[in-house]
């Protein structure tokens, strides 16, 4: 049995509810437990509907912070093969998720976490999602503080709190390192270390956030000390309770509030809330900031440099690899493809953070990856050699050709296409061209949704789709809306609508685009600053607008017949003529 | 040791050093010939498999010195599955006695447990045959006994292949479920607590199957013998019989759950 790392110092399991998830999900099953009951429990405890069947669930694996440590992974490995496909799923918000599961099992799961202190609570549900932190918050050259103590505190005060327990609807918190790293625009609380006369605070973005309609979030006064964090969060988290649409599933995130209210007025109820919250707050409701430093400790090493000539070495430490501000120090980032990895990766991860992370533990990133901080440079050779035999190695983490996909038509009640098969073939064809090499192109990403829903966050991807169904006559084929321009850091910006690309275009409309690129860059352009001008209409070129690209793509995306092309009118992934199948979602439940 | 499922690496060298126990090791002949147990002979599963009838089997039996009576401990390198199909086997020709080891040979040799390459004399015994068919599902007995209420379908393979294509009306108990913690089959309070949740109850007979020839589906045999469950069948063929006699499949529709393995 697998037990704690005590460097760990947070337990976020309860081993009763194991116990107790058991015992209802046999009450449901002999009929004594209401469905709409047990659903709302259900997604209480991290376990997620699964496409056109009640049989099986996912169970996603909160990782708070994005702190994960070698023991979890393995037990994480164990678990996939026990319970769920042998592989499991890195997410955007630094959840693991292990998918047809079934229902019957998820307690085994449950007990499974528990043992190494990690939980699914409140990982789904009206509920405080997982906090995320930047995976380089603390090693950021960037960075005014290391904000991961207060990420882990503010997770560790809502869990479980009854204040949490029945929110109009799901309530997300980002902590990041800076402005260029993370997502604190695009969020219903997102956070920015920040400091004043030496004193530490954030900027605290409210109201932000992707899904059907996306907005960007507002700043709530320049400054906002430590001490008002708890406060802030608290403040913000009451008004929504007391003022979300309870009713209106569909429009119910905080940012509708906030858009319907309008900004100036949900500011000023924000402070005046916090005003009476401070006052009348017990001196014993604080956040638990643990601020004793880290244990860096560099792992005993046999001295070995012939990772350094084995095949890609240069272009991977170029695409996946971050010095840190640490001297001598670099973040390592492994990419997946849309986020998956083998029980059996797991396992070789777990050994190569033990064997090269000074801080013996990894981070879930944002984009479906892991990162391997306080990794020493000279150890950075026999690593790669390792994630090479792992399968771990491949390049681009840090550029264009790690699109995002979210899980779609794999698992998803609500997905229209196989966005999920999509992301991996992008990513694919994007290696095998050696465009991950092109700096031009390091700085943009590809991100794609299955539904209207931005699980896969293409409204801020320099390239984003979402799916779809098209339709030739009585012919349906899987179908894309593209959007371009998107970006998360300082200038978020939603990508503006450009085209519909059918899936089987999808790959040859973005080399189209960087073919346009390429033709009309100026210098120093990167394909994210010359988007963002056409865009902004700055551009001064040919192409002056999101809709001149578009005429330049029609002839690209014109459907051909059934006859004359069969397999255009296939998703990935399926041998089986195309048609859009829903069940019902559960992200509003 | 009788009734025990599965025979302690304790009781086995026990066994060993006072010649009370024939241990039969199921590797391939190369592995076995490098090393093995002392005084295990070898039986590769492929040789059994080649012919198993149950006649040849008992002759295979006393060939290797064992009798109605011997007390039988099988081990493999393979999770245990190997050895739970060879051990079946024997318990269908009706030797009571048969446990499997509670690790894999690995588990032995990583505890540093003696082992040796010799080849033991053995002295020929006869061993009758008596076939136990109440141990046994055939395709066309498991056709009509999957109708009843009180019969339990259970497929061993990987989840994606069950969702992928199963005999209609079984359930998925993956054969990596089956063991734990450094042992080829979990506590019997664990595999308890699995099998209640999931509703298969202790009255139940419960036939089991796997992709090919009844070794994943063999060690669930023994998961369930160990769970106190007396009425367990092997579907021997399993499913590649089932498919080949073009009998009726079921799939889970609508969804592509291959794309989301990192295979």
């Amino acid at each position: 049995m697998q037990a704690r790392d005590p460097r760990q110092k947070i337990d976020w399991s309860r081993m009763e509810e194991a116990d107790n998830f058991a015992k209802t999900v046999r009450l449901f099953r002999q009929g004594r437990y209401d469905a709409d009951s047990f659903r709302r429990f259900r997604l209480q405890h991290g376990a997620y509907g699964t496409r056109m069947t009640g049989d099986y669930a996912m169970v996603r694996i909160k990782i708070p912070a994005g702190e994960v440590y070698p023991h979890h992974l393995e037990q994480i490995s164990r678990l996939s093969e026990q319970y769920s496909i042998g592989s499991a799923h890195f997410s955007t918000r630094e959840n693991i998720q292990l998918h047809w599961v079934i229902l019957e099992d998820v307690s085994e799961i449950m007990r499974g976490l528990a043992e190494v202190g990690l939980t699914s609570r409140e990982a789904c549900g009206n509920t405080v999602r997982n906090v995320m932190c930047s995976p380089l918050s603390g090693v950021c050259p960037d960075e005014e503080f290391d904000s991961t103590p207060y990420a882990l505190a503010t997770a560790r005060f809502f869990l479980r709190n009854p204040m949490a327990q029945n929110l109009p609807r799901k309530f997300k918190f980002n902590f990041t390192c800076c402005e260029q790293h993370g997502m604190a625009r695009m969020v219903d609380v997102g956070l920015i270390p920040a400091t004043r006369d030496g004193e530490r605070g954030f900027k605290v973005f409210l109201g932000g956030g992707l899904g059907n309609k996306s907005y960007v979030g507002h700043q709530l006064e320049e400054f906002t000390p430590e001490e008002d964090l708890l406060y802030t969060s608290i403040s913000v988290m009451r008004i929504f309770d007391r003022l979300g649409d309870r009713k209106n599933m569909a429009r119910n995130r905080m940012r509708y509030l906030v858009h319907d209210m309008g900004w100036e007025k949900f500011q000023n109820l924000v402070l005046k809330e916090r005003a009476i919250v401070r006052a009348t707050q017990s001196v014993v409701t604080q956040l638990q900031v643990d601020r004793t430093p880290g244990v860096i400790r560099r792992p005993l090493q046999v001295c070995d440099e012939s990772g350094s000539s084995r095949d890609g070495y240069a272009k991977w430490l170029k695409t996946n690899t971050m010095p840190q501000k640490q001297p001598e120090y670099h973040t390592v980032f492994v990419t997946l493809e849309a986020g998956d990895i083998t029980s059996g990766q797991l396992v070789s991860l777990a050994g190569l953070i033990r064997e090269h992370s000074s801080e013996g533990k990894a981070r879930a990133g944002f984009s479906q990856n892991v990162a391997l901080r306080y990794v020493h440079k000279d150890d950075l050779p026999p690593l790669y050699s390792k994630l090479l035999d792992a399968g771990l190695a491949k390049s681009g983490a840090l550029t264009m050709s790690a699109p995002i996909g979210c899980s779609g038509t794999t698992s998803c009640n609500l997905a229209l296409t196989n966005s999920h098969r999509l992301a991996k073939e992008i990513q694919r064809k994007l290696l095998a061209m050696g465009l991950d090499d092109d700096p031009d192109l390091y700085d943009s990403s590809i991100k794609i949704s299955g539904c209207p829903n931005s699980c896969g966050q293409h409204g801020i991807a320099t390239i984003g789709f979402y799916g779809g169904g098209g339709r030739v006559g009585k012919d349906m084929y899987p179908n894309y809306q593209m959007s371009l321009a998107g970006r998360s850091d300082a200038g978020t910006m939603l990508g503006q609508t450009c085209a519909r690309v059918p899936a089987k275009r999808v790959i040859p409309v973005i080399l189209k685009i960087i073919e346009i690129f390429r033709g009309n860059k100026k210098p120093g352009d990167t394909l994210k600053s010359w988007l963002h001008r056409v865009a902004t209409g700055a551009e001064d070129s040919d192409v002056k607008s999101i809709s001149d690209i578009k005429k330049m793509l029609d002839p690209l995306i014109v459907p051909p017949t059934k006859d004359e092309d069969p397999d255009f009118y296939l998703d990935y992934g399926s041998d089986t003529n195309y048609h859009t199948k829903t069940g019902k979602g559960e992200c509003a439940a | 040791m009788s009734g025990a499922v599965t025979a302690s690496t304790d009781s086995v060298r026990s066994g060993v050093r006072d010649k009370s126990l024939r241990v039969v090791d199921v590797r391939r002949a190369d592995d076995y010939k490098k090393d093995h147990i002392p005084t295990a002979v070898n039986l590769p599963l492929a040789d059994l498999l080649s012919d198993d009838d149950p006649g040849r089997v008992a002759k295979l039996a006393g060939a290797m010195g064992i009798d109605n009576e011997t007390s039988v401990v099988v081990y493999d390198d393979t999770f245990g599955a190997l050895a739970s199909r060879v051990a079946w086997t024997l318990e269908y020709i009706g030797h009571a006695d048969v446990s499997l080891l509670e690790g894999t040979y690995a588990d032995w040799k990583s505890l540093g447990l003696e082992s040796d390459s010799d080849t033991p004399d053995v002295q020929k015994k006869d061993h009758a045959a008596s076939v136990r068919p109440e141990i046994l599902a055939t395709a066309e007995y498991l056709e009509s006994a999957k109708e009843r209420d009180d019969v339990i379908l259970v497929d061993n393979r990987e989840r994606l292949n069950y969702l992928e294509q199963h005999i209609p009306g079984a359930i998925s108990i993956p054969y990596r479920t089956l063991g734990g913690n450094g042992r080829i089959l979990r506590s019997q309070e664990e595999m308890r607590r699995l099998l209640e949740n999931r509703g298969v109850s202790d009255t139940s007979e419960i036939i089991t199957y796997c992709g090919s020839v009844g070794t994943l589906s063999g060690l669930a045999y023994y998961a369930l013998k160990s769970a106190g469950h007396k009425n367990a069948r092997l579907y021997v063929r399993s499913f590649k019989e089932w498919k080949s006699l073009q009998k009726p499949t079921a799939k889970q529709e609508d969804a592509s759950y291959w794309d989301l393995s990192a295979e």
